[in-house]
């Protein structure tokens, strides 16, 4: 359990931040830039001191001004791995990656030198010299330090932010991995909300120094009234989805949800597999009868449970398919046309679905949406 | 014509003798002096500050008359000095190493102040973060990174001490053998009739010694920065 409960005044900035989650899996914290993620990590990690409050991990006070107790830094055991790697530049990268290690006792040494090596595909660089990197394998050897110091949590803020695409997907598969293999709980800062998609189970929604709001991605991706922070980029539901059979004569793959059935372009996958599903909004249309003598395949019947207020041309519509929550995004005008109101039953028409791979638990190409038409 | 001479032995001995162990002793407290002028605030800080500029701005003579007054015998420190441990300053070699040292020290104490000052402190959150306590961070992060303003410093408090010449001759005298170290003898070969030829040499001495100062500190600093940061 993580409970978070920090105030600080910066200048006129002020963090007030309150939270409490689980600690396993990715925990998001997202948020615009200028937010206060990074002081709010700071704030646990024990580099940044707050004005009042408390913190504490899986029941280890770390800080209590109330009681006057602030553990330093080196004492939280909390990895950290900084937006720009802050690679020790006069150690090799063996010395920068055992630099924690050294310091951890023997006994305590549930993760081994040899195995973040393996594990983060170190081996070749270990004689190299900082200097010598690429931002991404900076990165790498970052994150393989702060692991070696046999950390309770990890925290990483915005570890992928001064990367570029390529470099971003050559990082982003070793941070499953350790998600998957490893079970060390992670935060993980971040103001893109495609990185949290694929990456996050919990997300800690922050602005302006204040958490908004805390609790599954997939459920805060599909609050309507948290759009103006989850921003309309990428709009889309997160749905969990099971294998139901493979159609060999179209080439499709059979998937269930709460909603219904979903067909995609054929997944090499075995029957019963549970996968995770991000269905964009803008992927999603609506009618308001069950649709005939249409090519798109997929209609699942929902109910409209809430519209958003929008000035654009465009308008998206929060739906309930039998508990599952789906986005559609139409036009203002379809949306007056179909009198589609509150509590409306609707069919919604999926032409694309992007599996999550790593929900599977394997690595590989990042979340490409299948579409019918490919 | 280029043998050396027992003199210039002995001057030469003795200066390289003074300055190392000026040097040497004044490491520490130009490091410690550095530490809290670049790291911490406090009260009577622009004192200190102050205080340890003052060498550089004062004529040598005075700041060598103010360590007599200070540490002479009847000196309130010098007393101290002489009675406890039974040691006497002035008129010796390591008075000669003192003035030197003080005159040095606030070249050092910049030297290592601006190096401290562009360690980047980030580093050294990140290594708390990975365990290691403030001193353990100072050791194996802050020094190695501020080594080559380190070792500017120290050679620059090391010519220095071997050019000091006003603080030395009014503190510790001008004693063959004990103080007189090659700007001392210098001095008395050029208020020597006849010694202008021997003041010629130690002056070529002198250059060819700092020199090498200047050289080795060259390479070293450069292997260091080349470790540090390509």
């Amino acid at each position: 359990m993580l409970e978070v409960a920090a105030q600080k005044r910066l200048g006129s900035f002020e963090v007030d931040a309150n939270f409490t989650c689980e600690t396993s899996g990715v925990i998001a914290l997202f948020g615009r830039s200028g937010a206060g993620k990074t002081m709010l990590v700071n704030m646990m990690a024990g580099l940044l001191k707050p004005d009042r409050g408390r913190i504490s991990v899986n029941g280890n006070l770390l800080f209590d001004s109330s009681r006057r107790l602030d553990v330093p830094p080196e004492r939280r055991r909390l990895g950290y791995v900084f937006q720009e790697g802050r690679l020790f530049p006069h150690l090799s990268v063996r010395g920068n990656l055992v630099y924690g290690y050294k310091l951890v006792p023997p006994a305590e040494r549930h993760i081994q030198f040899d195995q973040i090596v393996a594990l983060l595909g170190l081996e070749a660089l270990l004689s190299r010299h900082p200097r010598d990197l690429s931002g991404g394998e900076k990165q790498r050897i970052a994150l393989g330090r702060a692991l070696l110091a046999n950390p309770r949590l990890l925290l990483m803020d915005e570890p992928l932010a001064g990367l570029d695409q390529p470099r971003k997907e050559e990082i982003l598969p070793f941070i499953e991995r350790l998600r998957d293999e490893l079970g060390i709980p992670i935060i993980y800062v971040s103001h893109s909300m495609p990185e949290i998609v694929r990456l996050a189970d919990t997300m800690v929604l922050i602005s302006k120094g204040r958490v908004e709001a805390v609790g599954p991605v997939d459920e805060l991706t599909s609050r309507l009234d948290l759009r103006p922070l989850t921003g309309r980029y990428e709009a889309g539901a997160v749905i969990t989805a099971r294998v139901e059979r493979q159609d060999e004569a179209f080439a499709l793959t059979e998937l269930s949800f709460a909603g219904g059935t979903l067909l995609v372009p054929r997944l090499e996958l075995p029957v019963g597999t549970e996968l995770r599903l991000r269905i964009r909004a803008r992927d999603v249309s609506l009618a308001r009868h069950r649709p005939e003598g249409l090519s798109i395949l997929n209609a699942v019947p929902c109910v409209v449970r809430d519209i958003g207020i929008e000035e654009g041309p465009q308008v998206d519509l929060q739906l309930d398919a039998n508990g599952a929550a789906l986005w559609a995004r139409i036009t203002r005008r379809s949306l007056v046309a179909l009198n589609i109101e509150r509590g409306a039953q609707v069919y919604a028409l999926i032409k694309a679905v992007a599996v999550d791979r790593y929900s599977l638990g394997r690595s590989g190409a990042a979340g490409r949406f299948l579409s019918e038409e490919d | 014509m280029f043998e050396i001479s027992p003199l210039e032995i002995e001057a030469l001995g003795l200066s390289l003798r003074v300055a190392v162990w000026s040097v040497v002793t004044s490491l520490p407290v130009g490091l410690f002096v550095a530490w809290l002028l670049a790291r911490r605030d406090f009260v009577g800080k622009s004192a200190l500050n102050g205080i340890v500029h003052l060498p550089l701005v004062l004529p040598p003579v005075v700041v060598g008359y103010l360590l007599l007054v200070l540490l002479g015998r009847e000196g309130p420190l010098g007393r101290i000095l002489l009675q406890t441990f039974g040691v006497s300053l002035p008129f010796t070699w390591e008075g000669a190493a003192l003035a030197a040292a003080v005159m040095a020290f606030p070249l050092m104490v910049r030297a290592m102040r601006l190096s401290l000052e562009a360690v980047d402190r980030r580093l050294e959150a990140a290594a708390r973060t990975l365990g290691a306590g403030p001193a353990r961070v100072f050791l194996t992060v802050t020094l190695p990174l501020m080594a080559p303003g380190i070792l500017v410093g120290a050679v620059l408090a090391f010519a220095r001490a071997l050019g000091e010449f006003g603080a030395t001759i009014t503190f510790a005298a001008n004693i063959p053998g004990e103080t007189r170290t090659l700007p001392l003898a210098l001095f008395s070969l050029i208020q020597t009739p006849g010694g202008e030829a021997m003041a010629l040499r130690l002056a070529g001495l002198s250059v060819l010694l700092s020199l090498a100062a200047l050289a080795a500190s060259e390479i070293i600093a450069r292997r260091l920065r080349a470790r540090i940061d390509g």
